[in-house]
């Protein structure tokens, strides 16, 4: 098994970057009650589309209407949207300073740009119904949930990652 | 103090937050060399750990940082979103992810930080992730049942494992170090390259890994305010006596017909006994559901007397105790000899024949505070005490 050089000297120290990423969350539990997430933002995403292409449909369909329902104030003005929309401009500035910006298709050695990019395409897809399925991705389910020692967070994260190491054998071309 | 949402900072406000939060939020995700999917998919072949250490050591420092919050009194956990367990849909949504992480080489959150400084693999798996959402909606219908199976409700993993709060966080802490000793040495040996770690650097670990054994140690002595408040309960309820006065029947009914306003009566017996008589005006909390967020206010009330109630009077004393522990309104009494001695002398005070052993003075007053008691229930009859609804915060994905 040939390893991938990676090279990690620009990167900060991962464990600094978990104290300061429990920090930050813990910063937003105090302040909002709430934890980091990430999959809820495309969901209200997802509704405000198919609200504004397809209102008749939005309407009937159970998934949509038990949105609204539950989202009064209307689609993109939640919470989760807000905090990926400082994710975006977060990651942007970090990539900005530490000189890491650039159009880039990252993939392994053994695979052709084509063929990682319906990989990404298809784990997209399986990740956008995995946590709708789960109630939330790595950030909103594990992370926070693990944070305020839920149930849901530990399975979550046994499971999402139980899961990564059981594929991860068939999809080893992929990545090394 | 905490949350600050919703009764210190407005939905606006919190908007603007959420903003700021996912500014550091992201920022941090990619100075960890989150938006390199071929960092991310090491961990499941062994090359590189860093998502173990981060993710890992993050949910340690929040969890800690939770415990000693609440320990001080400056967070209420009872508040924040905890997220519900639906058993079924958990793990197979998980599953589902697992693999979605292993083509996809991201989640969510980490594709977004890759997607803001130009990966195009990040852009094919946020597009994924909207596609994902949409036949997820699409077929809502087919799999809700499987959505709701298995609701456990908002529980938490050291109440389903049965061990003590401090002691579970203690060991996943030194699980978590342990997992990051292990994995370094699997890194080394897959890399094939020695560990080139400078003695600078591990005189650093050596130091956090102290500080976070010490810490996670403590915090088996840092019980949440309310089993503490149940401890002492449990522990000094026979000292209480003498802090808790008691109150005589007479005393209690002279109360309720002269300053029925000045008073809170409790009773905590079931429900069940409640619904079958109960002193007028009195507001049924039984005593398993006195910790409850819901009934803080209500008992905070400083204006008032907080008179408890049970069948008998080691339960209303306990009640009182845990009642003041829990921070509430420190002007308590207890009724003397319980329920069934108030219901049978004063409530349904037998007018039909004479007491021989009442003075004359007391026997008149106890039909008169029958007949008043009657009417101030006639009174209370349709009115219930109004619960000011805690707000409990949504969260979620």
């Amino acid at each position: 098994m040939r390893p991938p050089q990676i090279d990690r000297s620009n990167y900060m120290n991962p464990y600094l970057a978990g104290v300061l990423l429990g920090l930050i969350l813990l910063a937003t539990i105090f302040i909002s009650g709430r934890g980091l997430g990430a999959s809820g933002a495309f969901k209200s995403l997802v509704v405000t589309t198919v609200e504004a292409v397809a209102p008749a449909h939005a309407e009937n369909a159970p998934f949509f209407a038990n949105y609204s329902k539950t989202h009064a104030e209307g689609g993109l003005k939640s919470w989760l949207v807000f905090e990926i929309l400082g994710v975006l401009v977060g990651g942007f500035l970090s990539g900005l300073i530490s000189g890491r910006m650039g159009f880039k298709n990252e993939h392994g050695p053994g695979i052709s740009g084509r063929t990682r990019l319906i990989a990404a395409f298809s784990g997209g897809i399986l990740f956008g119904i995995g946590s709708q399925l789960g109630r939330g991705c790595t950030s909103g389910a594990a992370l926070s949930g693990m944070a305020v020692m839920s149930s849901a967070g530990f399975i979550a994260m046994m499971a999402i990652f139980g899961s990564g190491y059981a594929f991860a054998y068939f999809f080893r071309k992929l990545w090394i | 103090m905490g949350p600050l949402v919703p009764e210190i900072i407005g939905n606006n406000l919190n908007l603007i937050i959420a903003f700021l939060i996912g500014i550091a939020f992201g920022y941090t995700l990619e100075q960890a060399g989150f938006s390199s999917s071929r960092r991310l998919a090491g961990l499941f072949y062994g090359y590189d750990f860093v998502v173990l250490r981060v993710f890992f050591t993050a949910a340690v420092t929040a969890m800690m940082g939770l415990i000693v919050l609440s320990f001080l009194g400056w967070i209420r956990l009872d508040l924040i979103y905890i997220n519900p367990t639906f058993l079924t849909s958990a793990i197979i949504g998980g599953l589902i992810m697992g693999l979605g992480f292993i083509l996809g080489g991201f989640c969510p959150g980490t594709s977004v930080t890759a997607a803001a400084i130009g990966k195009i693999d990040a852009i094919a798996f946020l597009v994924g992730i909207f596609t994902g959402i949409f036949i997820f909606a699409e077929s809502f219908p087919l799999i809700r049942d499987l959505y709701t199976s298995g609701n456990l409700g908002n529980i938490l993993v050291y109440e389903s494992l049965g061990v003590p709060r401090g002691v579970f966080a203690f060991g996943l802490t030194v699980l978590a170090i342990a997992a990051f000793i292990v994995t370094s040495r699997i890194e080394s040996r897959i890399n094939g390259e020695e560990r080139t770690e400078s003695p600078l650097l591990r005189r650093r670990y050596s130091a956090a890994v102290g500080v976070a054994v010490v810490i996670g140690f403590v915090l088996i002595f840092m019980p949440d305010k309310t089993s503490r408040a149940l401890n002492t309960v449990e522990n000094h309820w026979q000292d209480a006596g003498q802090k808790i006065k008691k109150m005589d029947k007479d005393e209690l009914a002279m109360m309720l017909i002269n300053d029925e306003n000045r008073l809170l009566l409790v009773d905590v017996r079931s429900a069940g006994e409640f619904e079958q008589s109960h002193i007028p005006l009195a507001v049924n909390i039984p005593f398993g559901k006195l910790t409850d967020v819901q009934w803080r206010n209500l008992l905070k009330d400083r204006r008032k007397t907080n008179i408890f109630y049970a069948t008998d009077t080691e339960t209303a004393l306990k009640a009182a105790l845990l009642s003041v522990e829990l921070g509430d309104n420190g002007d308590v009494r207890i009724l003397d000899e319980g329920f069934d001695v108030f219901n049978r002398e004063i409530l349904t005070f037998d007018v039909s024949n004479p007491h021989e052993k009442l003075s004359v003075d007391l026997e008149q007053f106890r039909r008169d505070a029958r007949l008043k008691l009657e009417e101030l229930a006639a009174r209370a009859g349709g009115t219930t005490v109004q619960v000011k609804e805690v707000r409990k915060i949504k969260g979620g994905c």
